[in-house]
């Protein structure tokens, strides 16, 4: 089955009132989302709103409790285990950490999905991978050990594995977190070069608001569960939202409060020495 | 408030009985893997270094003391019955049928199981684990199955390794340096330690506490709590666990198979 999402575009991956919780904490209730073919798709929202699970739901590495999400016409929740690694196959993701194996070098690491499903010679196997790896610019860092890579570096290397078996779709969670202005300015550019020169469809999940609009053709709007906003970037720029704009603009007080809940102030400073 | 201690007794109890059952599960996976290995002899020979070879110094040294302690005490208490010849027996048989096994398995609890969790751990706590279930490697076969299989292997042959190193320490201050007589520590020993009541029985042991020393370590690893703090309390309990488990299990051996 094929999906069309918004503007009748086909949608690679489609959420249909998802609804996701950790004991009794609600993370996502009644989520709606459509991630178009071809397009970059950015996910924001404030650190805790659940972007990385969101990520691990379209994986299915998590189910959810209510709804449905359907990644290139299946439904992911109801594959079979071997479907679903089938399905994975044709995605790739990239962690915040880089998720690199700390075993295994550059290459080893770059290789290792397409050893493990491929029954290529290893020529062409080294062949591929200097190739993933010169599209990220790391060939020259094919024997360093993760442990020797900086975190824009391993994160680069990461790229370079997602998308190691040409997928159809490359999941990015957090990619510009606690990058130098370089650094941040390479994955930004290679996030939006490979989805184009490759053809790929990409979910970047991030709070980097201006990296990410930069690059997005498509952003949601996450909070307490729910999308509250979406649209193309300079829609949402514009938005009337004040959500929104506090979101965006990064001020520090507006719909989400500056102040954690609590009783009044001066209440609890006439409690007098009496314990907490 | 008297529904307090009762509430969290049943939490924990729960807890206990949900993770004796992921464990299970987790058991029934492995051993589902551990079929599809025969295609990559690779990973478990690796495995097999770092779980068995690294561990073969402790091994050595720990049965070379336990061997010589063993030589003297048994000496000490054999001189004064006149039976100093029957000290190869001793040495041989407390090796064999206790020592060996049971020692063994609580060193490797401590050489090898502990890296083995920590290892797995830390490899879920970076996203190791999710990143290949993300790539469609499932982690219970690429991962867990080879140091599962290569733990089971090792195990008994280090535990054959610390009797025979034990027997020559036993050797090394009976005969060598309290001048206990060399053909009647080994032609008693020849004559007394059968292979099937005493040398089989010890390999069996071996077997099963190096089954029950691996499958705790493998699943501390894997269901560790992903933090720098699950870590390091999974890593305490997998010893933990392997030693009460290792000495439960030799008692309930040992009374089955010398008992009667």
């Amino acid at each position: 089955m094929r999906e069309t999402g918004r503007n009748g575009q086909q949608a690679v991956v489609q959420v249909r009132g998802l609804g996701f919780s950790r004991g009794e904490r609600m993370i996502f209730d009644g989520v709606d989302l459509d991630i178009e073919r071809g397009k970059v798709t950015a996910i924001m929202g404030p650190s805790g709103t659940g972007k990385t699970t969101l990520l691990k739901l379209i994986g299915g590495q998590l189910r959810p409790t209510a709804g449905t999400i359907v990644v290139d016409g299946e439904n992911v929740h109801e594959l079979a285990t071997r479907d679903l690694y089938r399905l994975r196959q044709r995605m790739g993701m990239m962690f915040q950490s880089g998720a690199l194996l700390t075993d295994l070098d550059v290459y080893a690491n770059v290789a290792f999905p397409i050893r493990e499903h491929t029954d290529l010679p290893e020529t062409l196997v080294r062949d591929l991978v200097l190739m993933k790896l010169q599209a990220v610019g790391l060939r020259g860092a094919a024997g360093l050990m993760p442990a020797e890579l900086s975190g824009g570096m391993a994160r680069r290397v990461a790229m370079a594995r997602a998308i190691a078996l040409d997928p159809m779709m490359v999941l990015y969670d957090e990619p510009f977190t606690g990058q130098d202005p370089i650094s941040m300015g390479i994955l930004v550019k290679l996030i939006r070069e490979l989805n184009d020169a490759l053809g790929l469809t990409s979910i970047v999940v991030s709070h980097d608001v201006q990296e990410t609009a930069a690059i997005a053709d498509y952003a949601y709007l996450l909070s307490d569960g729910k999308v509250v906003d979406q649209g193309t970037p300079e829609m949402l720029w514009k938005s009337a939202s004040d959500w929104s704009q506090q979101f965006l603009n990064g001020e520090p007080d507006g719909p989400v409060a500056f102040h954690y809940p609590a009783r009044h102030f001066r209440d609890d400073l006439m409690q007098g020495g009496q314990s907490r | 408030m008297i529904l307090d201690p009762l509430q969290q007794l049943g939490r924990k109890g729960l807890a206990y009985f949900g993770r004796l059952g992921r464990g299970h599960l987790f058991l029934m996976q492995t051993l589902a893997a551990v079929p599809g290995l025969v295609l990559r002899p690779g990973l478990v020979i690796r495995q097999l270094y770092s779980v068995g070879v690294l561990t073969l110094l402790i091994i050595l040294v720990s049965g070379l003391f336990v061997g010589m302690v063993l030589g003297l005490q048994g000496y000490n208490t054999l001189v004064d019955f006149g039976a100093e010849e029957s000290l190869g027996v001793v040495v041989a048989l407390s090796l064999v049928r206790e020592l060996g096994p049971v020692v063994a398995a609580l060193l490797f609890a401590g050489r090898a199981g502990s890296a083995l969790t920590a290892e797995i751990g830390l490899m879920k706590a970076t996203e190791q684990l999710s990143g290949m279930e993300m790539m469609a490697v499932d982690p219970i076969r690429r991962v867990v199955a080879p140091r599962f299989v290569a733990g089971f292997i090792s195990m008994p042959l280090l535990a054959a390794i610390f009797s025979i190193v034990g027997v020559y320490g036993g050797y090394f201050v009976g005969v060598g340096l309290l001048g206990v007589d060399d053909g009647a520590f080994w032609s008693q020993m020849q004559a007394k330690v059968d292979l099937n009541d005493d040398v089989y029985n010890g390999v069996i042991k071996s077997f099963v506490f190096g089954f029950v020393a691996v499958w705790i370590a493998v699943f501390e690893g894997y269901d560790t709590v992903p933090t720098s703090e699950g870590v390091s309390r999974a890593t305490t309990r997998t010893v933990v666990h392997t030693a009460l488990a290792v000495l439960g299990l030799d008692f309930v051996l040992t009374a089955l198979m010398f008992g009667d």
